[in-house]
């Protein structure tokens, strides 16, 4: 009797979240795959613009300037996560070993996330200018200062088509302080007496890491590939603010969608390529989050 | 409301009742709208009472001060209304279209909103937002205060959505007289190939960039300005409407010219703003720019005088031609005091109205029926070229194409700024035609 009272109580509590959480998240995300599914005539001039059901995603999929978007977001997000990753691991190891004023390096290191994209991209979009030589600035004229002017790049705007790459380094330098946190959290959960005893074994500081703290981040690292990559996907703000409306070089499914929605008054396409972008994205944490639900309760018993 | 509006008709020795009776033919509803005036405006005198809430993206510097001016006006000569103003910060009204979007969606619209004269108000009509003001701008005087041009250009099915209350010229070189005279030119280019060979000059007098170019859309409106010098301002017009083909010859040759032309161009990048390739100019960075008559705004700002440090003329080719885009308001369907919307839009288009907003703007009036002599030198120039020449739609700012359309050939002009390759271009313009085109 008493267990299903507190049961019941339990339950009226998280009630209301349960309640809002499934308007506000579940019915909406119904509400744009029914959108994505319409079909849709113009009033005034009865041109079909989309022809409704399934063929609206074959319709956007097929089309070349959503396949250049998304293979920007791959080379995008690809580049994005090893960067943080590299970055955030390296900053935590070298503060990890005791360095002096280490809270002064970790603020310094986590201080760009506290900056907002939009903020971060005026100064970036500055800093990424595309002009070389006499025209050059940002970036450019730092490499011409230092006498490396044959590294000098039109960045996000460079012909090849792998130059979205150039649009991870603000992303980049925004988020590997949070993935550092992530690690460095991880180090010190670690007691020293593995490291000792490790040592007394005789094994190297190089074979320490490799054998025995790399193993037990994994879990970790997990995380912040998951945290970084779906971040990547979603990424719009920073895109937005350092190439503005209209740009084709940086184009990705989340600025196309805001040119589908807003410019070209188009909610169908957009609600397509949000369902599109949705099923990616959770293609990603559907599986973590069934992992570590799993591991938990492994660990619980 | 009606009778209450018909009532007050009565009363004698209203200016607008009077107007009403001179431009009084009545206008038949336009095709399939049934909410088409048909009657002559009727207004009552101190205005209709109540809030008036007018949307607008002017929220600072000389749009600000127009704004402000315009409703110091609406106050004196309305005192039963009372002014709201809803403006949303936001260059070139990107966030306050968004929000306004979502505002006509949710049934909540404003009493007026601004919008860009011309084509961009298509989506709303498309879907049914906005009401024809027919009576509006036949009390205000119809064709005989403003250009027929102009009205054409407004006119969709025989209905006029809004009122214009100012103008801008997009088809103008600004220039730096000491990069000029340095080069050793002294005359204006007639033609685009003068004008090369005058950018050679400069380029050869030591200024590597004698054009300047900034972010995606002034790269259109430099296109725009290309198109109309190879095609004449039919041609021009012609695409459109369909009479020019996006893929003809003319078409071509201006991607030919458009792509030599960004050889004499500095590197932008897609996401700067106008006053980069304007300040360019100013320090002499550059010798050219192409831009609207905003420009003059930023050299006032930096204290240069018109003459003695910089100089304006006619994208060469385009002599002759007026790229028009204006800014207008409109009365949306379901607003909640058209009584006083109407009121607004009385006093945006009368000549009173529009003479307080230009001169604090910078802009030049849509009624030609203003004197020129209170305006300074450039908007006098202006003014009379307004008048006098051919009147063409600017596609960059949305009087000649939606807002859809408009985005598609942003997409391909920034393509094309990296891969500089002709045919694709031609291509990707004559698909955005074919998907925008009604």
């Amino acid at each position: 009797m008493r267990k299903s009272r507190d049961k019941l109580v339990g339950f009226l509590f998280v009630l209301p979240s349960i309640i809002l959480i499934g308007v506000f998240v579940y019915w909406f995300i119904f509400q744009n795959v029914s959108t994505s599914f319409d079909r849709v005539v113009t009033r005034a001039t009865k041109r079909e613009l989309h022809p409704g059901g399934v063929a609206n995603y074959s319709q956007l999929l097929g089309s070349d300037d959503y396949q250049h978007a998304l293979f920007n977001l791959l080379v995008l997000t690809v580049v994005f996560v090893a960067g943080t990753m590299f970055f955030g691991l390296l900053w935590a190891i070298l503060l990890e070993k005791g360095v002096t004023a280490e809270g002064v390096f970790r603020s310094i290191y986590l201080l760009p996330m506290a900056i907002s994209f939009i903020a971060a991209g005026v100064v970036w979009r500055w800093l990424l200018a595309p002009g070389k030589g006499d025209q050059a600035s940002g970036l450019n004229q730092l490499l011409a200062m230092m006498g490396l002017e044959r590294f000098q790049s039109s960045w996000w705007q460079s012909p090849n088509s792998f130059s979205m790459a150039a649009m991870a380094i603000p992303a980049i330098w925004q988020l590997s302080g949070y993935v550092m946190a992530l690690f460095l959290a991880g180090f010190r959960g670690i007691s020293d007496d593995q490291r000792e005893a490790a040592r007394i074994d005789g094994a190297s500081e190089w074979k320490i890491y490799r054998h025995v703290l790399f193993p037990q981040l994994s879990p970790i690292a997990l995380s912040a590939l998951i945290i970084v990559g779906h971040m990547s996907m979603k990424m719009f703000d920073l895109i937005y603010a350092i190439a503005g409306q209209n740009s084709y070089k940086a184009s990705v499914p989340s600025t196309m969608m805001w040119t589908q929605l807003f410019q070209q008054g188009d909610a169908t396409a957009a609600a397509v390529n949000a369902t599109i972008l949705l099923v990616l994205v959770a293609l990603i944490v559907i599986p973590y989050l069934y992992y570590t639900n799993k591991t938990e309760k492994e660990v619980r018993g | 409301m009606r009778s209450r509006t018909v009532a007050s008709a009565a009363i004698a020795g209203l200016v607008a009742v009077a107007l009403a009776a001179c431009g009084g033919t009545t206008e038949s509803g336009g095709a399939g709208d049934a909410n088409a005036p048909t009657t002559a405006l009727q207004t009552k005198a101190g205005g209709a009472g109540g809030d008036v809430g007018v949307f607008t993206w002017w929220a600072a510097g000389s749009e600000k001060q127009g704004l402000d001016a315009l409703v110091k006006l609406f106050r004196e000569k309305y005192p039963n209304n009372k002014f709201v103003n809803l403006a949303v910060a936001g260059g070139a009204g990107s966030n306050a279209k968004a929000k306004l979007a979502s505002d006509l969606q949710n049934n909540q619209p404003p009493d007026s909103f601004q919008g860009h004269a011309g084509a961009e108000l298509l989506d709303y009509i498309d879907k049914g937002q906005i009401e024809p003001v027919n009576d509006v701008i036949n009390a205000l005087g119809g064709d005989k205060v403003f250009p027929k041009d102009l009205l054409d250009r407004l006119t969709v099915d025989g209905n006029i959505y809004s009122v214009p209350s100012n103008i801008h010229r997009a088809n103008v070189v600004w220039a730096n007289v000491e990069v000029l005279k340095k080069a050793g030119i002294n005359e204006v280019p007639k033609d685009l190939k003068a004008w090369m060979a005058d950018m050679d000059k400069v380029k050869a007098s030591g200024v590597d960039t004698p054009l300047s170019v900034a972010g995606t859309w002034t790269q259109v409106q430099l296109f725009e300005n290309v198109l109309i010098a190879d095609l004449g301002a039919d041609g021009y017009s012609g695409l459109f409407d369909g009479k020019t083909a996006w893929d003809s010859d003319g078409v071509k040759t201006a991607v030919a010219d458009y792509k030599k032309l960004l050889g004499y161009a500095n590197t932008a990048s897609d996401g700067d703003d106008w006053p980069v390739a304007t300040d360019l100019v100013i320090n002499g960075k550059a010798a050219y720019n192409v831009m609207g008559d905003w420009a003059v705004a930023q050299f006032n700002d930096k204290g240069k005088k018109q003459d003695q440090d910089w100089t304006w003329f006619p994208t060469p080719g385009t002599d002759g031609v007026f790229d028009f885009l204006a800014d207008s308001f409109t009365l949306p369907k379901g607003a909640k005091n058209p009584g006083g919307a109407k009121d607004w839009l009385m006093l945006v288009g009368s000549a009173e109205g529009q003479k307080a907003f230009n001169l604090a703007k910078g802009s030049i009036p849509a009624r030609t029926d203003i004197p020129a002599s209170d305006f300074p030198p450039y908007q006098q120039a202006a003014m009379k070229s307004f008048k006098d020449d051919t009147i063409v739609s600017s596609i960059a700012h949305g009087a000649a194409v939606s807002l859809a359309w408009n985005a598609d050939i942003s997409t391909a002009i920034s393509k094309f700024y990296v891969s500089k390759d002709e045919a694709q271009l031609v291509t990707d313009l004559v698909a955005a035609a074919k998907k925008n085109q009604a």
